[in-house]
């Protein structure tokens, strides 16, 4: 064995040591870059029109995506309703009843299921909602969403439900209280602010989801008319405008992705600093 | 009526097994509910492999295995074989763990390792925010940022020098296989640093302390104690980000340049498998065709599942166990 003098050792480790520092540089780049393009292209294209406005039809300037953004929004709100009640339910028996091998093979699945890829979500409601309904749908997208929501709540929930001191539990049940109500009076309230936190950082990511969307909500470019209908989403109208020959369209992709980037960042860092250090409130 | 004399008896023997267990009627609804809502997830990815074998059917029976194997995709004619697609996922991704493997676990080592506490949080979040940014977001700063830049300053650099290898020439477009290569390299540093992250965090301190008594350098501490000790779970973050790379959709499809064809060249246009569903489903205009896309997600997600399964297993490993397996 080749012994080495302790001053080369040393050179090497702070070689090794300044590598992956730049290694951290070289992460951060594409975010910078990403960041700056998608704010100086798309503030400058964002108007007041662009928040207010229907798009026009081809060949006329001006308009806007506000369809796009009160789509995304109700499907949004859809996508809670599916997921909401799955997660925390399943987060709940997860975290008060989860001993058996059932459990295990549940958590599994969740895991799982994040990784399942956005796509064949589209493709499974497409099959299921959308063909047998005959129309692209803004349930169809809200449910695709939904899905997607689902193993983040429910691991938000079941990890929040942990953090809660058995304590707690205790001194309910000394009380007589049976164990459901002790679940949902006590032990839920608890964690209320960190299952908050988990939920509405779920709902940021799946915020940006195009892929799911393509052919489940479709697009439309008109006000939303009802939920059996196609629904215009922020994420598809910035695909289409972005992949389109038209200058006026393109200026607009970006002022869209600049919305929808701005949503979801200012809703993720806003809720961290928030939940910081109070993911429990014991009071 | 025997039914109902078994369902008795199942109803009884619950009742009797609550009262041991000290619960009263709304306590084993509560419970149940919540089970009956954990096993619809379990019902849901079930459902989700049988819905899309259904539905792709037709294309199974028609191409079997060949499907896997064909290299043409030809709507017109009615014949399909996915192998451009698979080619396409498989260098794509490949590309991407390349360029993406190596940056992200420096980071990793750094934020676990190096950074003093007043960095680290402000560089995770920002890490944290780079997964956050839409897919479709990263697809148009690639169409108007990365592919002029690829086709004017990276594409002619390598042609120039390395022309000679097959993956270096043809006309640069700027989107193409490299294009993609980088794009998803960019998405999923922050899946392989952030959990490469935790697993070296969960090695034991008596590892690096024992090194350091030895006389090690920092370094040689890093390398020997803690990324080899971690090595299961930086192996389970990698395969966790291929699974990410390999579902990928919008800004591949975006930036890849859509073309049914295999090529040496990674200058060239190509197909992801998640790309030609993207792009093509809306199109399909006939059952077959449908049938034919949706056995191509279908081995998306059998491939994904795999791969995520498999990282789950590696993660553990180091991690131990599930997230909050253990209680109190």
């Amino acid at each position: 064995m080749i012994v080495r003098s302790y001053g080369w050792r040393k050179a090497k480790s702070l070689v090794m040591i300044a590598l992956v520092v730049a290694c951290v540089g070289v992460a951060l780049v594409p975010l910078v870059s990403i960041l700056a393009y998608v704010t100086v292209r798309g503030a400058t294209a964002l108007n007041f029109a662009f928040l207010t406005q229907l798009p026009k039809p081809v060949g006329e300037t001006g308009g806007g995506m506000a369809n796009a953004i009160v789509g995304t929004l109700i499907l949004l709100g859809l996508a809670c309703c599916v997921s909401l009640p799955i997660g925390i339910f399943s987060g709940v028996h997860l975290a008060e009843y989860g001993k058996g091998w059932f459990s295990k093979l549940v958590r599994f699945i969740t895991d799982v299921l994040t990784g399942v890829p956005s796509i064949t979500v589209g493709i499974f409601v497409y099959t299921v909602i959308v063909l047998p309904m005959r129309s692209f749908s803004a349930i169809a997208g809200g449910i695709a969403l939904g899905i997607i929501m689902v193993p983040t709540v429910t691991k938000t929930t079941e990890e929040m439900l942990r953090m809660v001191p058995r304590s707690l539990r205790e001194g309910a049940w000394a009380l007589g209280v049976p164990r459901w109500r002790t679940i949902v009076s006590v032990v839920i309230p608890t964690a209320a602010g960190g299952i908050v936190t988990g939920i509405l950082l779920a709902v940021a990511r799946v915020a940006g989801e195009t892929a799911p969307l393509l052919f489940t909500a479709l697009g439309n470019r008109f006000w939303h008319s009802g939920l059996g209908q196609p629904i215009a989403a922020l994420p598809l109208q910035v695909f289409a405008y972005a992949i389109s020959p038209y200058d006026d369209w393109q200026a607009q992709a970006w002022a869209g992705a600049f919305v929808l980037t701005a949503m979801i960042l200012i809703v993720s860092i806003v809720v961290r600093i928030v939940a910081r250090g109070r993911h429990i409130t014991t009071r | 009526m025997t039914i109902v004399r078994e369902g008795m008896k199942i109803i009884s023997a619950t009742k009797k097994r609550s009262r041991l267990r000290g619960e009263n009627l709304p306590d084993v609804t509560f419970r149940l509910v919540a089970l009956a809502f954990a096993g619809l997830i379990v019902l849901l990815v079930l459902a989700m492999a049988i819905a899309m074998a259904k539905s792709s059917w037709p294309a199974i029976q028609q191409f079997g295995l060949g499907f896997l194997v064909g290299r043409t995709w030809d709507p017109v004619f009615k014949n399909f074989g996915a192998l451009p697609f698979i080619y396409g996922t498989i260098v794509s991704s490949l590309l991407a763990l390349l360029l993406a493997v190596p940056v992200s676990l420096g980071s990793a080592i750094f934020l676990a390792e190096l950074a003093p506490a007043w960095v680290r949080g402000p560089i995770s979040l920002m890490i944290e925010l780079l997964a956050a940014i839409p897919s479709v977001v990263f697809g148009i700063w690639g169409i108007f940022v990365l592919n002029p830049w690829l086709r004017t300053s990276v594409e002619p650099m390598l042609g120039n020098n390395f022309g000679f290898f097959p993956l270096f020439q043809g006309p640069m477009y700027g989107l193409g296989m490299l294009s993609a290569g980088l794009i998803l390299a960019i998405m999923i540093v922050p899946t392989i640093t952030a959990i490469s992250r935790e697993v070296l965090m969960a090695v034991p301190n008596s590892q690096r302390e024992a090194m350091l008594a030895l006389g090690a350098t920092r370094w040689e501490m890093i390398s020997k104690a803690v990324v080899s000790y971690a090595r299961p779970g930086i192996v389970g973050a990698v395969v966790l980000g291929l699974g990410r790379a390999v579902g990928e959709t919008m800004a591949v499809t975006m930036v890849i340049g859509n073309r049914h064809e295999i090529s040496a060249s990674l200058f060239a246009p190509g197909h992801t498998m998640a790309s030609v569903i993207a792009n093509e489903f809306s199109e399909a205009t006939y059952n077959l065709y449908l049938a034919a896309l949706v056995e191509t997600g279908l081995v998306l997600l059998f491939v994904t599942i795999l791969l995520n399964a498999l990282a789950r297993l590696l993660v553990w490993r180091i991690a131990g166990g599930p997230k909050g397996a253990q209680r109190e």
